[in-house]
């Protein structure tokens, strides 16, 4: 019954990525919050490189190094100097408070378990007892941009869904072909300065980061 | 011989291609108004060849093509019979006319400059032949699409003025309903195998639920296209707002493309028809037949006036076609094919005489401005020739021999009168009186066109401006001249036409027509019936009966003659306003038929010392049906509006809980 070794750190690996998760769905803190993105894309590239060297596929150490470079530094980065120039440090009160959102965070990595179970049967990979955790990252983090109110925790959000994704064709496939996953790395760089400049605009026109001021762009009935 | 020339659908598809070359050169030089009246006349030409072509290959097999073009697995398929020659020949002889008009019509003005017209109406020309040609559901919806939007642009070529655009809306509402339904009919019709070719369709042999919902989907799409009641009222909106030779092409042409769908879909698709479905297509083309004809009686606006009485063709058209079917379902194959080719004959008539009329309306149109019938009149001494080759088609459209519209109508009528024979109970006493429906419709046609005609060319001019009208110019009386040739020609020579059609319904598996063969100029329908035609003796009596009538009045009459103003009566001062008027003439009917019409009267009082009598005659089926129907929309899209929160965690919150529930789904 016991695993091998380099399984058994994996899948501890992946808990631990589920756990950041729900770490991002609680925390306030705007700094500690990207340092929680930052720390679960560090998660993620040992993940991807202990997958390669186990598996022995080559494309497997670029996306790591891609992962360290994109997902650990340079996005991290961005975000912190973002926070400094914006002067954003605390979310304002949630949606929900904590108690409630980790409840119904419970009931959705339920769901996700019960959902990645037959997709489990029919991948053929090691690690597929991790897909139902890549699927509760995706939607955890789906959940923490409904929860939040500033736009740089909706980014920081979007960001950890992709990772969950990330997570997810790794351990169902070993990854997806390398000309697909730089163009999703690509994608997320572009997302994030297109959003910076969004940021800036935003804050421009309301004072205020507060997504609540773009409710008075509804229309009138 | 047959080796050298290319295949006839080779040269139909020349054809086509030849008038999208065209409307691009147009393009090139949007403001280049000569360069566009000799594009529109070389389109003439390749209209003209199109026809004889089409003409030529009615007796030639079916041919099938799979073009190099269409999306990646999903090429276009073209497929050329009788039944498609038969709508082609419609389309090249119709625009060969109509072109011709249009070379000589089209001005200098407000709206979409020329080189824009040009692209526009002939890529609504080409697409009217690919509708006909497609030979699987994605080329024939694309086809249909191009001609909805190519004819919507041209509908409101006068953009700037707001009731323009707002009839084109109605048309493009009504159009995009119709394509949805059609889109709907092809996906029940594949059966299964999910090929959208129509061979694949032919195969499927549907059982009879799906194939009568498919058919009645097609009904509604198609009727939308062809105005059947009550998906009619873009057509008064449509005709008025376009330019006339638009028009022309709309009511002659376009809505065959209409009738064509729907026989393509009934006897080609679904082989084997179910007789009760030529009973709703029969009952609800009747209706339209007499609702438009009691419309149109009553419009003193001309175009609107011709709009509804294309309505009451289109009727006259599905009654034929209802007729085709329920013979055919209960196992009367003379009178399908009687019944069917009377309505391929009809849509032939329609195509040449209601263009005819169409175009002279324009002329009257550019000479004076004027639409409305009570600022007309008195026009045939100012442009004799508009006025006597629009007499052509007013009398071909009352059904008068020996012009066409009596062969076809008289085809249908005799095809109607024998239904008392249908082996079903109810059915075969019903029908008959639909024979005295259609007889009324085709009674009140006459009376409307002698409105149309005696108000707008006979009397006195009713105001002072028209004395400064001008005749069509040259390339106009070409046009008009061979629209009306075609009525003449069509209604003297029927046994050739005939013969003609009669290849068509075998091809779709109708028996062959009993036609006395040897009889050139007999028409025998029906062998062994009483009933039989000949043109050309009736024209020839009523040709000899007129010399003889001005002969015995020259030779016997006094020859004294008076000169007095007309309809003088012994009263010196008489002017204009003493004629009967538009509204006048209606009268009758609108009294007659109360409960159709939703009235507005302007009634002067007797001290009024300039009085003028205005009403406004509307469609209740506007009050009944699509103003209920609007606000049903309009409560729906406001509580759809509750979902638009203005809160982005309101928006992720959809998004996610959609997520869920797929996945749910999935699980």
């Amino acid at each position: 019954m016991s695993l091998p070794l380099d399984l058994q750190i994996l899948n501890s690996l992946a808990a631990l990525l589920l756990l950041v998760s729900f770490a991002m769905l609680s925390q306030r803190r705007i700094v500690t919050l990207v340092n929680l993105l930052a720390f679960q894309g560090a998660l993620l590239c040992a993940a991807t490189l202990l997958l390669a060297w186990r598996t022995g596929a080559n494309h497997l150490y670029v996306s790591a190094g891609l992962t360290l470079a994109l997902k650990v530094i340079v996005l991290p980065w961005l975000l912190h100097r973002l926070i400094r120039r914006l002067d954003v440090y605390w979310d304002t009160e949630p949606l929900l408070n904590v108690a409630g959102t980790m409840l119904i965070g419970l009931l959705i990595v339920v769901f996700s378990f019960g959902l990645a179970q037959p997709i489990s049967e029919l991948a053929s990979t090691a690690t597929r007892s991790s897909i139902g955790i890549a699927v509760a990252v995706v939607l955890l983090a789906f959940f923490t941009m409904i929860t939040r109110r500033k736009a740089t925790s909706q980014v920081v959000g979007f960001l950890s869904m992709e990772n969950g994704l990330f997570f997810g064709a790794m351990s169902a496939t070993y990854g997806m072909p390398m000309i697909v996953e730089f163009g999703v790395a690509l994608d997320v760089l572009v997302a994030m300065l297109v959003l910076g400049v969004f940021f800036f605009q935003i804050r421009e026109q309301f004072d205020s980061l507060d997504l609540q001021h773009l409710e008075a762009l509804k229309e009138d009935r | 011989m047959t080796d050298v020339l290319p295949s006839p659908l080779s040269l139909c598809l020349a054809v086509l291609l030849a008038w999208l070359t065209i409307g691009v050169v147009g393009i090139s030089r949007p403001n280049n108004l000569r360069l566009t009246r000799q594009l529109f006349a070389i389109g003439a030409a390749c209209g003209a060849a199109l026809a004889v072509i089409a003409a030529l290959s009615l007796t030639t097999p079916t041919e099938q093509y799979v073009l190099a073009l269409g999306l990646p697995d999903l090429p276009f398929h073209v497929r050329r019979d009788a039944l498609s020659s038969v709508f082609l020949f419609l389309l090249g002889a119709a625009s060969a006319g109509i072109s011709t008009f249009a070379a000589g019509y089209f001005r200098e003005g407000q709206g979409t400059p020329p080189g824009l017209l040009c692209l526009e109406y002939h890529a609504f020309l080409a697409s009217m032949g690919f509708v006909v040609l497609a030979d699987d559901a994605y080329m024939f919806m694309v086809a249909w699409e191009a001609m909805a939007l190519s004819s919507y642009f041209l509908v409101t070529t006068q953009h700037r003025i707001p009731e323009i655009r707002s009839a084109g809306f109605i048309y493009l509402l009504i159009a995009h309903l119709g394509a949805i339904a059609i889109l709907l009919s092809f996906g029940l019709l594949q059966g299964g195998s999910w090929q959208f070719t129509f061979d694949a369709m032919r195969e499927a042999r549907l059982d009879p639920i799906p194939a009568s919902f498919a058919f009645l989907l097609a009904l509604i799409g198609f009727g939308a296209k062809a105005g059947l009641v009550p998906l009619h009222v873009w057509l008064p909106e449509a005709h008025p707002a376009a330019p006339s030779p638009v028009s022309a092409l709309m009511s002659g042409v376009m809505l065959k493309t209409a009738l064509y769908g729907i026989t393509r879909v009934a006897f080609d698709l679904l082989a084997e028809p179910i007789w009760w479905w030529g009973l709703v297509a029969l009952g609800i083309g009747l209706f339209t037949a007499v609702f438009g004809v009691i419309f149109a009686a009553v419009q003193s606006d001309m175009k609107r006036l011709l709009a509804y009485s294309s309505i009451e063709n289109v009727g006259i058209l599905f009654t034929g076609f209802g007729l085709a079917i329920i013979f055919k379902g209960v196992g009367m194959p003379a009178l399908a094919a009687i019944a069917f080719a009377a309505m391929l004959y009809h849509a032939t008539n329609h195509a040449f005489m209601k263009s005819l009329l169409f175009l002279g309306t324009g002329a009257v149109l550019h000479a004076t401005g004027e639409r409305n019938l009570g600022r007309l009149g008195g026009l045939i001494h100012r442009m004799p020739w508009v006025a006597w080759l629009t007499l052509v088609g007013a009398l071909a459209i009352a059904s008068l021999p020996p012009l066409n519209g009596f062969v076809s109508e008289w085809l249908l009528l005799q095809s109607l009168l024998f239904s008392y024979e249908v082996p079903r109970p109810f059915v075969h006493m019903l029908l008959p009186l639909g024979a005295a429906l259609l007889a009324l419709a085709a009674a009140l046609a006459a009376y409307v066109m002698v409105k149309f005609y005696g108000v707008i060319f006979l009397g006195q001019p009713r105001e002072s401006t028209l004395h400064r009208a001008h005749d069509a110019g040259w390339l106009e009386r070409i046009g008009l001249i061979w629209l009306a040739l075609g009525c003449v020609m069509f209604g003297l020579f029927p046994t050739f036409v005939l013969g003609c059609l009669s290849n068509v319904g075998e091809q779709l598996g109708f028996s062959g027509l009993e036609l006395e063969t040897g009889s050139w100029w007999l028409l025998v329908p029906l062998a062994d019936r009483e009933a039989s035609y000949a043109p050309l003796i009736f024209l020839g009596t009523a040709t000899l009966l007129v010399i003889l009538t001005i002969y015995g009045v020259r030779r016997f009459y006094h020859q004294r003659v008076r000169l007095g103003p007309a309809w003088g009566c012994g009263f010196g001062e008489f002017s204009a306003r003493m004629q009967d008027t538009a509204e006048g003439f209606g009268q009758p009917i609108r009294h007659l038929f109360k409960p159709f019409f939703d009235m507005k009267r302007d009634l002067p009082t007797p001290f009024d010392t300039e009085p003028r009598y205005r009403v406004v005659v509307g469609d209740r089926l506007w009050q009944l049906l699509y103003v209920p129907l609007g606000r049903l929309v309009q409560l729906a899209a406001n509580s759809v509006a509750w979902l638009q929160q203005g809160r982005i965690a309101s928006y992720l919150l959809y998004s996610f809980v959609t997520l869920i529930a797929l996945l749910a789904l999935m699980l």
